[in-house]
């Protein structure tokens, strides 16, 4: 088992994200993360999966996407040839008493401070999902109220776009 | 030329070469069903006793013909009515072309009166499919939806059309040839390469086709492969009547009901050159054990079923006409007597095993003296459709194809009433004889098809090889349940006679050869339906069986 980011170029259609995530469940997979959104191309929309699974799993996957005929575009990122992010909000309690440690451990991992009261924090936090994992465990001993994760985004390093890619 | 939707749903559809459209109408298609009525010089429709059998038809219809079947139902319970026909269809690869007509897009999302979200059901049972909401783009999306229901690995498409589009009024232009919008790939030379060496280092080698093959008409290009390079040939359920069965190479079908020496030859192989198949699970039983000693290469236009199911050495991806002539151009000819041995000795046991069968048989009408009369009679061009169960598994065994496009089942659903509609839509083909080989579990489900055979005197000729019991699942309680037949034994009091009498139709019983032999052969030369109610013994087993799950080592091969 290994964790992969696959990213896909769809028509910008109506329904096109119900037939890619109608096939996850049908054939079975099981998927970490799924975002979708513009491209550079208005036709085209953009969805990131992230998931975790042996070759076999992947492999299929990726035959199974490239069957669909709104996918236009289907391309396993290699983790270290890309760049991949994640956002999240997080909100945590808030005390005299655990205050300056939050605000440490914010600076710590550069998150930032979005909304402050004096019963709670709201803190963003960018980066690649493993940083955003270590940040949560940080944060549970303080009390985490909510929380609330993009999934993930990401892109090939250098010049080359996956639309052009043969 | 501005012409409504309806109307530019009929022309494509004669556009695109179609004569002959099944269905039901209903309040949502009645604008498509006056555009029919207006064309009915120019597109014949077929109606259906329920739209599922109207699905079945259009299904059978093409599995006859290679053309593309139509269907069309109103929305709701119309268009539900379909789905068992559309999966059918999606399993075995058909082409098929469904449309729905669906409320008017202002009283779409309302839960309105037979509306459904039928894109949305149909989602995972359609190639793809289409809810078409602007007028405009109606007659490209039929075009489309046709291109991709035959091209590459063929299967169903459905249309949702709402009733204000089929109103609408737009430019039309006719366009003369259907336009390829989805080209067949084509293999790239270096499998092809790969595939030869393969078969060039080969001892054993097996061709094992498909559906894919069947429908490709490759019996000739596939005999000289097996000639070439001294193969010998197996089929999954699908592929059945791909090739001539009375041809030396060939040892039938192979898999969970196969014939001995073809499944025991796939297994003795080095070398499996699978044409147009999907390594299904009724094929290999256990997968872990499949083949074990043999390298595969698998033919097949659709990519994803290359490792689906079992792990090849050579996938080739493309049109399976062209990568399997090129190969056989490139292979080398060979000789192999030692495999000609091994194959030579499995066909001896297996004749030996019929030979002991057929003497336990004795003289009471038995599926294989049922069948092998239905062999004698029927000619190259008869039509051989079945249901699902053990009458299914016989027709499989026992019947003499002699040509391509003659065997109509649901092999990948299994659908129980598949049968009546399907042999109807390929009798109408193409005014051929069919003969439906059924069980009275699946005919009890879908026959009131029969009307439909009476009104439009369909010369199909149905045998209900009738065992009191749902036979296939009174087999694996026996086998494997401990003999608690919970819920197979029927005990219905339908006479099936009266019942074929009472739809307008013709009705026999036969209990004996003779007699089956008499009414089946009056059946053959009789213009319209005829029903023969055949009686067998409700212990019949359908022999060999691989137990599921199971590997060819596990094979039952007799009843004790």
């Amino acid at each position: 088992m290994s964790k992969f980011v696959i990213a896909v170029y769809v028509d910008n259609k109506f329904g096109v994200l119900t037939r890619v995530t109608s096939m996850f469940t049908r054939r079975g997979f099981n998927i970490d993360a799924l975002t979708v959104g513009e491209t550079e191309r208005p036709e085209y929309s953009r969805i990131t999966i992230s998931l975790s699974g042996d070759g076999y799993a992947k492999e299929q996957l990726i035959n199974q996407l490239r069957k669909q005929f709104n996918v236009k575009k289907v391309e396993v990122l290699e983790k270290d040839e890309s760049i991949v992010r994640e956002l999240m909000l997080i909100k945590i309690k808030n005390s005299s008493e655990f205050r300056s440690d939050i605000m440490a451990a914010s600076q710590v991992y550069r998150a930032n401070i979005i909304d402050y009261t004096n019963e709670a924090m709201c803190i963003q936090v960018t980066g690649d999902p493993s940083k955003i994992d270590a940040f949560i465990r940080v944060m549970e001993p303080f009390g985490i109220i909510e929380m609330c994760r993009t999934g993930v985004v990401a892109l090939e390093r250098g010049s080359g776009s996956i639309m052009e890619n043969e | 030329m501005k012409i409504t939707g309806a109307q530019i749903i009929i022309e494509t559809l004669i556009e695109q070469g179609v004569t002959d459209v099944f269905g039901y109408p209903g309040g949502q298609v009645l604008f498509i069903y006056d555009e029919l009525y207006k064309a009915s010089d120019r597109i014949n429709h077929i109606l259906a006793a329920h739209e599922q059998g109207a699905a079945h038809a259009a299904d059978g219809y093409s599995r006859a013909t290679g053309k593309v079947g139509v269907v069309i139902s109103t929305s709701g319970p119309g268009a539900t009515n379909l789905v068992t026909g559309i999966a059918t269809a999606m399993l075995d690869s058909v082409p098929l072309i469904a449309i729905t007509g669906n409320v008017p897009c202002s009283l779409i999302g309302k839960d309105s009166f037979q509306e459904i979200d039928i894109t949305g059901i149909t989602l995972p049972i359609t190639k793809h499919n289409y809810f078409v909401n602007d007028i405009n783009e109606l007659a490209d999306t039929i075009r489309e939806a046709f291109s991709i229901a035959k091209s590459g690995r063929p299967g169903p498409v459905l249309i949702d059309i709402p009733k204000d589009v089929q109103t609408a009024v737009c430019e039309f232009v006719k366009k003369d040839s259907p336009a390829p919008y989805f080209p067949q790939r084509i293999a790239p030379e270096s499998d092809i390469d790969e595939a030869v060496k393969l078969i060039n280092e080969a001892k054993r080698p097996y061709i094992y086709i498909g559906g894919g093959a069947a429908g490709e008409g490759m019996t000739n290009e596939i005999m000289r492969m097996a000639e070439k390079i001294d193969a010998y040939i197996g089929c999954t359920f699908m592929g059945l009547s791909a090739m001539c069965n009375s041809y030396d190479r060939f040892l039938g079908m192979q898999g969970m009901h196969g014939r001995y020496a073809s499944s025991m030859a796939n297994k003795e192989a080095d070398l499996i050159i699978g044409v147009g198949i999907r390594f299904s699970d009724r094929a290999t039983g256990n997968v872990e054990k499949y083949a074990q000693g043999a390298k595969i290469i698998q033919l097949d236009p659709d990519f994803s079923e290359i490792n689906k199911n079992v792990k090849v050495n050579v996938g080739v991806i493309g049109d399976i006409v062209d990568s399997f002539g090129r190969i056989l151009e490139k292979c080398n000819e060979a000789k192999h007597p030692e495999w000609n041995e091994v194959v030579g000795a499995l066909v001896a046991q297996e004749n030996r095993m019929n030979g002991e069968a057929v003497k336990a048989e004795g003289d009471a009408l038995t599926p294989r003296k049922l069948l092998e009369i239905v062999n004698k009679v029927k000619d190259k061009n008869t039509i051989i459709a079945t249901d699902v169960g053990q009458h299914q598994m016989w027709t499989a065994q026992f019947t003499d194809f002699e040509r391509t496009r003659r065997f109509v089942s649901s092999g990948g659903l299994g659908t129980m009433g598949f049968g009546l509609g399907a042999a109807i839509g390929a009798s109408i083909s193409e005014g051929d004889r069919t003969v439906l080989i059924t069980g009275d579990g699946s005919f009890g489900m879908n026959l009131n098809e029969l009307a439909t055979a009476v009104s439009y005197n369909v010369p199909v000729t149905v045998v209900i090889v009738n065992n009191g019991v749902l036979g296939m699942v009174r087999q694996w309680q026996t086998l494997f349940y401990g003999k608690r037949y919970s819920s197979t034994v029927l005990g219905r009091k339908t006479d099936f006679v009266k019942l074929a009498e009472a739809f307008g139709a013709i009705g026999y019983r036969a209990t004996t050869p003779e007699e089956f032999e008499e009414y089946f052969t009056k059946a053959m030369n009789t213009d319209g339906p005829v029903v023969i109610d055949a009686i067998i013994d409700k212990d019949e087993f359908v022999l060999p069986m691989l137990p599921p799950g199971g590997s060819i080592d596990d094979i039952i091969v007799s009843k004790a």
